[in-house]
């Protein structure tokens, strides 16, 4: 069938609701259980079966009540509770695809289109990127065809779309005023359920062999950073998040540092204004870079030099932020963290600890220590690769004797423990490093494929000091990023191909794109809707500025459309609108055609009260009446065009 | 009862007051800006309940994109007023014929609704005082249609169609547009036959009192196909003005030896309504045997004549008798 005879069809209300169900569904399909996927494709499958052959006759009604109430424990069982985020999710779309084989009448229909609603905005909960707000309005336009198709039964399809676009886009202004000018209230209105957010990717407050390598397939957005000047060279962009301190045997683990208002260092050398874009990740840090100078709102200093925010990072939050790579941080650290930051697990690692002694023993210093176990990185053949083999439980031993092939968290983790085992107070940092300028509007985009571990070590008098071990085994993983480090026939995510350079590109472009509708759109909250009144020239915006606003611009709005309600369509024959515009010239001069006067007896009637004009108006009267009445004239037309001319020429002044 | 009397006069008043029924109009009757009214439907309400919820849902969660559906969705609504609006504007209804019935069958009224639009009207629905609103229909671009309002009739008479409701839920259900409209429509009801009537009264006055059933001027004898060669007198204008054929007046003498329908020798314990009812059972019977007959009212004679003209205009007679002076014949 071509597209034009598909415009044709008339199609019953009930198959544009399965059409908007299943636009509705579809995106749920990757948040929700496996299980419930399946179980909604499966109704979904019946339902278009049903739509096409007709009702199943025998044990519908019990079939659809089983599955009902087994949907019902399926869901209990998985999420614990009916309450909540997820659950109600799940119930909703569960109903929603039940629903339709219960569509008794028009209400039915309606009731179903308004759940679709509700899952629509239940997918924004997860995701509110551009694809999705165009699947959204997809759906809308299928949700209101569905409407539409229950009044106006008898237009087909093709009619159908097209008056449901014509609703969309007349209602677009309506979306725009409002988005600018509804009071924004800063929610959540009342406590949130605890699953509320979900858990999302990135770093964990732990490192254990593979925590971060995980990490590095992901190429999603970490956080983004707008440099006022030029950005900080590659081996400064080094992105603070957990300190780890707490190694037992196998994972590593952050100890509560303690926070302050006011940070623990004072700020020196080049500094570097920035604009922070984070990603939501539910947890307390804000990943700046190393370090923040003294003066963030409603953040923490902790005693680690973390920057932490005092609420967990739920929702995008841009923060101005100003950076000193150069501090020395903690010259004066408390014995009993120095001491912290020395212990080893007993009886883990024991060739580790005999190739430290082998390696220090005659170093002078602890700066000479570092220097030689920093040797060993470099020329033990060590490589670097994003799918290491598994470790047991030696596994620092087993990392630097056997194996020689890990990831940063496995240099950071070896380093350290020699560091320890050497005498010197070290700790695992971990964070993002590096960061790549999109060349599209200049923002440096810092992805999960970031995710680094590092080490501190802590020297008398000059305090912690940052060495990643990983840059000496492999140096171009902090110049050239994560691509660039890998050996060419290494496994390494589809992304980092060297031959998709336009690929990249046009992800460049996307990401740009994506991150002006994060600031404009998602990040349109009540401060910027301030921000731009008073860019409007309303001084001191409160909720009545923009009632009023509010008011003026839907009353505009709407005399606009009633305007274009009531616009008379012009006839599409010349002759008539040339009759129409002589009746209303003579209208406006009180002589207005009574509508069962045919154009002889107006006539006759014009010429005794406007006497003077009479043969002009006997002519234009005679010229309508042969046209409109007498035989077809092939040259009909051009003589109503002429008509109209004259009659616009006649001056009854 | 008066209860219900109280209702009808304070729907009048609203009616007067607020739809601005000034009583029936002269046809055809155009919808301007003026006389449309809109106010949601129930479903109107349960779509924006939900709305509000789901903005609540948007403002708890900080859903920016949230928002920005609730608005699409509301703006959608409030356009759907002014293509509710829009699809009564400058609709025009004229009254179509009515053909009689008898008292408690439907009367049919027509109503004719004319679209000057490019564009067609669709789900329209026209409902008389107290009914149910029944199917929709649509009216194509620069077309009319035809709609026919069944009403109950109980008495005889003219009975008026009296307010009707012209309404959209058009787009989306939303909706509801409508106008109130009181067209100029009348069906004239005749009386109810008598279901189980006696047979036929027997001649009574047959025999030498017996004039020719000649055309003479005297009285009233039915209507017949107009001839050129009529005196423009006797042609039956009233039918032409409905649109009806040309036809000519039938007038003859007294007709006595035919069959004469005569309420004065009906039973004197039968009232008005019933001698009327019988009257009725009679012409129908005397038209089914195609036998000719006179009608004698009080006040009316109607002269021997047989024909579906004569028996309409003396059914005509019955459902008149003695009814307003205003309502028109």
């Amino acid at each position: 069938m071509r597209p034009a005879e598909i415009g044709r069809l008339r199609i019953p209300a009930r198959v544009w609701l399965f059409a908007t169900v299943t636009l509705t569904l579809a995106p749920h399909a990757m948040a929700q259980p496996m299980w419930l996927t399946l179980f909604c494709a499966l109704l979904l499958c019946w339902q278009a079966y049903e739509l096409h052959a007709g009702p199943l006759k025998r044990a519908r009604r019990l079939v659809i009540l089983l599955l009902a109430i087994s949907a019902g424990i399926a869901v209990k069982l998985h999420f614990g509770q009916f309450f909540g985020k997820d659950p109600g999710v799940a119930l909703l779309a569960v109903l929603l695809c039940l629903k339709q084989f219960e569509l008794n009448a028009d209400r039915d229909i309606r009731a179903a289109v308004l759940l679709s609603f509700f899952l629509q905005l239940a997918l924004f909960l997860n995701d509110q990127t551009l694809p999705v707000a165009g699947l959204a309005l997809t759906g809308s336009l299928i949700a209101t065809v569905t409407l539409l198709s229950l009044q106006d039964v008898r237009a087909n399809a093709g009619q159908q779309l097209r008056t449901g676009g014509l609703l969309l886009v007349q209602a677009l202004p309506f979306l725009i005023v409002l988005f600018i000018a509804f009071p924004r209230i800063e929610g959540p209105l009342w406590g949130l359920p605890n699953d509320a957010f979900r858990a999302t990717s990135g770093l964990s407050g732990t490192m254990e062999p593979g925590s971060i390598s995980d990490l590095s397939e992901s190429s999603a957005i970490a956080l983004r950073a707008a440099f006022a000047g030029p950005p900080p060279p590659a081996r400064m962009r080094y992105w603070r998040g957990p300190v780890l301190s707490q190694f037992d045997g196998r994972s590593w683990r952050a100890v509560a540092a303690g926070s302050a208002a006011a940070p623990r260092y004072v700020t020196t050398g080049p500094a570097f204004d920035y604009v922070l874009t984070l990603e939501p990740h539910n947890r307390p840090w804000l990943l700046a870079l190393d370090v923040t100078a003294a003066g963030v709102e409603h953040a923490r200093y902790a005693n680690d030099f973390q920057l932490l925010a005092t609420t967990p990072v739920r929702e995008r939050r841009r923060l101005a932020l100003r950076a000193y790579p150069e501090t020395p941080l903690g010259p004066v650290e408390p014995a009993g963290l120095l001491r912290m930051n020395l212990q080893l697990p007993a009886g883990f690692n024991p060739r580790t600890s005999e190739l430290v002694d082998e390696l220090t023993r005659t170093a002078p210093d602890p700066e000479s220590k570092v220097a030689r176990v920093l040797d060993h990185f470099r020329g033990g053949s060590f490589i670097y690769t994003l799918r290491p083999p598994l470790l047991g439980r030696h596994s620092v031993d087993e990392f630097l004797f056997e194996t020689r092939r890990g990831f940063c968290e496995h240099f950071a983790s070896a380093f350290v423990v020699m560091m320890r085992a050497a005498g010197v107070p070290a700790r695992v940092v971990t964070g993002y490093q590096g960061g790549e300028v999109n060349p599209v509007d200049g923002v440096m985009v810092v992805r999960q494929s970031d995710a680094h571990a590092w080490a501190e070590v802590w020297h008398e008098g000059r305090g912690w000091i940052r060495i990643d071990p990983t840059a000496a085994a492999n140096p171009t993983r902090i110049d050239g990023g994560l691509a660039a480090a890998l050996p060419d026939d290494a496994f390494r995510p589809l992304m980092m191909w060297p031959a998709l350079e336009w690929l990249r590109d046009m992800r460049h472009q996307w990401e740009a794109l994506s991150n002006a509708w994060n600031e404009w759109v998602l990040g349109y909250n009540p401060e910027r809707q301030r921000r731009l009144m008073e860019r409007f020239g309303f001084e001191q915006p409160d909720w009545r500025t923009l009632g009023a606003l509010l008011g003026g611009a839907i009353t505009i709005l709407l005399l606009g459309l009633f305007g274009w309600a009531m616009l008379k369509e012009r006839s599409a024959d010349p002759l008539d609108r040339a009759w129409a515009v002589f009746c209303a010239k003579l209208a406006r001069h009180a002589l207005p055609r009574h509508p069962w006067e045919g154009p002889l007896d107006y006539a006759q009637r014009l010429t005794q009260a406007l006497p003077r004009h009479a043969s002009r108006i006997r002519h234009i009267t005679g010229v309508y009446a042969n046209l409109r009445y007498g035989p077809p004239n092939p040259k009909h037309v051009q003589l109503a065009r002429k008509l109209l001319q004259e009659i616009k020429r006649l001056d009854l002044k | 009862m008066a209860l219900r009397r109280i209702i009808s006069r304070m729907r009048a008043t609203v009616d007067r007051l607020v739809f601005r029924v000034k009583g029936v109009e002269p046809a055809p009757i155009v919808l301007g800006q003026r006389r449309i009214f809109v106010l949601p439907t129930r479903s109107g309400l349960s779509y924006m309940m939900a709305l509000l919820t789901m903005l609540i849902a948007s403002i708890n969660y900080n859903l920016s994109l949230g928002y920005a559906l609730v608005f699409l969705l509301a703006g959608v609504a409030v356009v759907s007023i002014v293509h509710a609006f829009r699809n009564l504007l400058q609709l025009s209804i004229g009254p179509g014929r009515a053909e009689p019935v008898f008292a408690g069958e439907s009367a049919r009224f027509r109503l004719l609704v004319s679209n000057d639009r490019n564009r067609r009207r669709p789900a329209l629905r026209l409902v008389a005082a107290g009914d149910r609103p029944g199917d929709g229909f649509d009216v194509a671009a620069r077309d009319t249609h035809a709609h026919t309002l069944l009403r109950p009739t109980s008495r005889r008479g003219q009975l008026a169609l009296g307010r009707v409701v012209i309404e959209t839920t058009y787009p989306l259900g939303l909706i509801r547009a409508w106008s109130i409209l009181m067209p100029d429509a009348h069906c004239l009801v005749y009386p109810a036959p008598e279901p189980l009537p006696p047979p036929l009264p027997a001649n009574a006055n047959a025999g030498p009192g017996r004039r020719q059933a000649e055309s003479g001027d005297d009285d009233f004898a039915g209507l017949r196909t107009h001839d050129r060669a009529d005196s423009p007198r006797h042609v039956a204008w009233k039918v032409v003005a409905r649109d009806g054929p040309m036809l000519t007046k039938r007038f003859s003498g007294l007709a006595g030896s035919d069959l004469v329908l005569d309420w004065s020798t009906l039973p004197a314990s039968l009232d008005v309504e019933r001698r009327l009812s019988r009257l009725c059972a009679w012409i129908l019977a005397a038209d089914s045997q195609g036998r000719a007959f006179a009608l004698q009212l009080p006040g009316v004679r109607i002269g021997a004549a047989a024909g579906s003209q004569h028996v309409q205009a003396c059914l005509a007679r019955l459902a008149l008798y003695r009814e307003n002076a205003n309502a028109p014949g």
